[in-house]
């Protein structure tokens, strides 16, 4: 525990009160737990607050922790140029996940968010683009989930994939996915 | 591909003075706004990179940069390999500077084990990792040039990128794929015979720099293409995300090598370059000072490197520098046939470590669960990020200024893709 982890938790707690909760330092960064709805506040907060200053946005990422619920998370990584600070926070998300988008905030948020979206589903609400990055429009599933094989899902193109349909999720060419996800063709 | 859009009227006004003094007097022109696809397949894209761009006129009204297709889900594949194995697939993250992504892999899972290599294997590390830094930026100096039209720069930047492909080759046998730090240290000792070869490429070197300079600055097309052209402000650069060389031509003075220092970083004197123009030239000429402070650290590496051990002496996470032990002892085979059958156990716990790459900020963030493979592993690959910044650059206007902007960014596709 270091001098700047008190004054980042204290500055955070006169402000959110009990909303965010502190979980360590460790290897050099400082971490949070926020819920998902105060999470562009927080970033605004860090981002603004004149003793803080977290003006660069490293890394959002998403993380599947399968079968444990609530099930996914959302980690982003900031770093404050002038105090050379580093902060990660923490955003566990239910199924389906969403979370507000800090592309408001940061406008490098824009890429990350997409792949987060590309590889494990989580909704960014807000995003002005939400589309997959990697994968092809239309391209069915998540692939970083833990449940998606790693060999993929067997079809004409993939003769070596695992066995089974692809799991019902929504169709991903359209940016206008219905909340539970469009019901598998059939049913 | 050309498609054609229909005319949005919005955009006449946009126009570009050029594009209005060329008009008939008179008539109104049918205009209408084309998409083009640059690439996949091009040669100024660097890789496989498509820029959807819509164009009215020369002028480029938007860009949107379509990626993946060379998305090799790196991130997915680690999660089912050893520690050990993960180290072939950084590699080919940014394969023109490999020896620095290993370095960044094996200094995450360090932290997460908690333990640090010997002082002998952090020289050799800093020093191929400042190797890679030149071999990268050299391959950028002169294919910026070469993208605009002036071929030889590239054609001498090859020479001197043999010289350390050879370098690399006689450390590691591989000379691009080295694969030669492990955690806890590197694969091996430096060969007989390295230190003069480096030594006299140190010596050679910097007068090399110094023909590039003179056959770029004073060439007047590269000037007027480059100065002026694509510029990125330090607070567009900050909010963009933008990290190494590239924010640095802006103005921005961080460098993560100084800041947070890393290895024997701390050890070393080095200045951090920065320019204030924010332009492709500054971008460019950045990358040319750092390739001479390289090789000042790279000959403050060889003074300082002290002898001793390559490895860090613990059987459970590195082979044994002495294999005798292995042949000799029940314990020590059994340990060695645990550790290349099973891989080694990292504790529970979670990293973001960070590294000054040649292209800039690249940090892992691995969860380990306490199992031989890690439970998640991201990639903040640095020219992920960079590409971002086509949306921020003012000044670009033209198509043909799109060309030099992306050569500036130097993005490597295999490491935007992952």
């Amino acid at each position: 525990m270091s001098v700047e982890t008190s004054v980042i938790s204290t500055l955070i707690a006169e402000r959110f009160g009990e909303a965010i909760e502190e979980i360590g330092f460790s290897h050099g960064v400082h971490a949070f737990a926020s819920p998902p709805d105060g999470i562009v506040e927080l970033c605004r907060f860090l981002k603004d607050h004149p003793a803080l200053r977290f003006d660069f946005l490293s890394d959002i990422c998403g993380v599947d922790h399968y079968p444990e619920a609530p099930r996914y998370e959302a980690v982003y990584h900031l770093y404050s140029l002038p105090n050379k600070w580093r902060i990660r926070i923490k955003c566990r998300l239910g199924d389906p996940p969403r979370v507000p988008s800090v592309t408001g905030v940061w406008r490098t948020a824009n890429w990350h968010e997409r792949e987060a979206w590309d590889m494990y589903g989580i909704r960014f609400e807000g995003h002005p683009d939400l589309r997959r990055i990697y994968m092809w429009e239309g391209f069915e599933g998540f692939p970083q989930r833990k449940d998606f094989p790693l060999r993929g899902y067997k079809d004409e193109l993939n003769p070596f994939g695992a066995e089974g349909p692809p799991p019902t999720q929504p169709d991903l060419a359209t940016n206008d996915i219905p909340e539970g996800g469009r019901s598998a063709p059939g049913t | 591909m050309i498609f054609q859009k229909e005319a949005a009227p919005h955009r006449e006004r946009e126009m570009t003075e050029v594009t209005e003094l060329m008009r008939p007097q008179g008539e109104a022109l049918d205009t209408k706004e084309v998409l083009l696809n640059l690439g996949p397949q091009h040669p100024s894209t660097h890789g496989v990179l498509r820029l959807v761009l819509e164009l009215d006129g020369e002028y480029v009204a938007r860009v949107d940069p379509h990626i993946g297709y060379l998305h090799r889900g790196t991130e997915k594949l680690a999660e089912s390999f050893t520690y050990t194995q993960i180290f072939p697939l950084t590699d080919r993250l940014d394969y023109v500077c490999p020896p620095s992504n290993n370095l960044a892999f094996a200094l995450a899972v360090e932290k997460l084990l908690g333990i640090e290599a010997p002082i002998r294997a952090q020289y050799i590390r800093v020093m191929m990792a400042e190797l890679a830094r030149i071999s990268g930026h050299l391959l950028i100096t002169g294919a910026l040039p070469m993208d605009l039209g002036a071929l030889t720069a590239l054609l001498y930047a090859m020479r001197e990128r043999e010289m350390i492909m050879d370098l690399l080759e006689m450390i590691s046998g591989a000379r691009m794929h080295t694969s030669f730090c492990r955690v806890g240290g590197v694969r091996e000792d430096l060969p007989e015979g390295f230190f003069p070869k480096i030594r006299e490429f140190c010596d050679i070197f910097p007068n090399r720099i110094r023909d590039y300079e003179r056959l770029i600055e004073g060439n007047r097309v590269f000037l007027k293409r480059t100065q002026g052209i694509g510029v990125i402000s330090a607070e567009d650069g900050i909010d963009l995300g933008l990290s190494g060389p590239n924010l640095r031509a802006s103005g921005v003075d961080w460098d993560i090598r100084r800041d947070e220092p890393y290895e024997i970083y701390d050890r070393l004197d080095f200045n951090v370059i920065t320019r204030e123009e924010g332009d492709c030239y500054a971008r460019w000429q950045c990358r040319v000072e750092e390739m001479r402070e390289s090789v000042r650290i790279i000959e403050q590496c060889l003074d300082q490197m002290p002898e001793g051990p390559f490895q860090i002496d613990m059987p459970t996470i590195a082979f044994p520098m002495d294999k005798d032990r292995v042949h000799c002892s029940m314990e020590a085979l059994i340990q060695h046939f645990d550790l290349s059958a099973y891989g080694f156990k990292v504790p529970k716990g979670e990293v973001y470590s960070a590294i000054e790459a040649p292209k800039g900020e690249l940090g892992f963030y691995i969860i380990s669960d306490g199992s031989e493979k890690p439970f998640r592993m991201k990639v903040r690959a640095p020219s992920f990020v960079n590409l971002q910044a086509l949306f921020g650059v003012t000044n670009a206007r033209y198509l043909a200024d799109m060309i030099a902007v992306l050569g500036s960014l130097d993005p490597v596709m295999a490491e935007v893709d992952k």
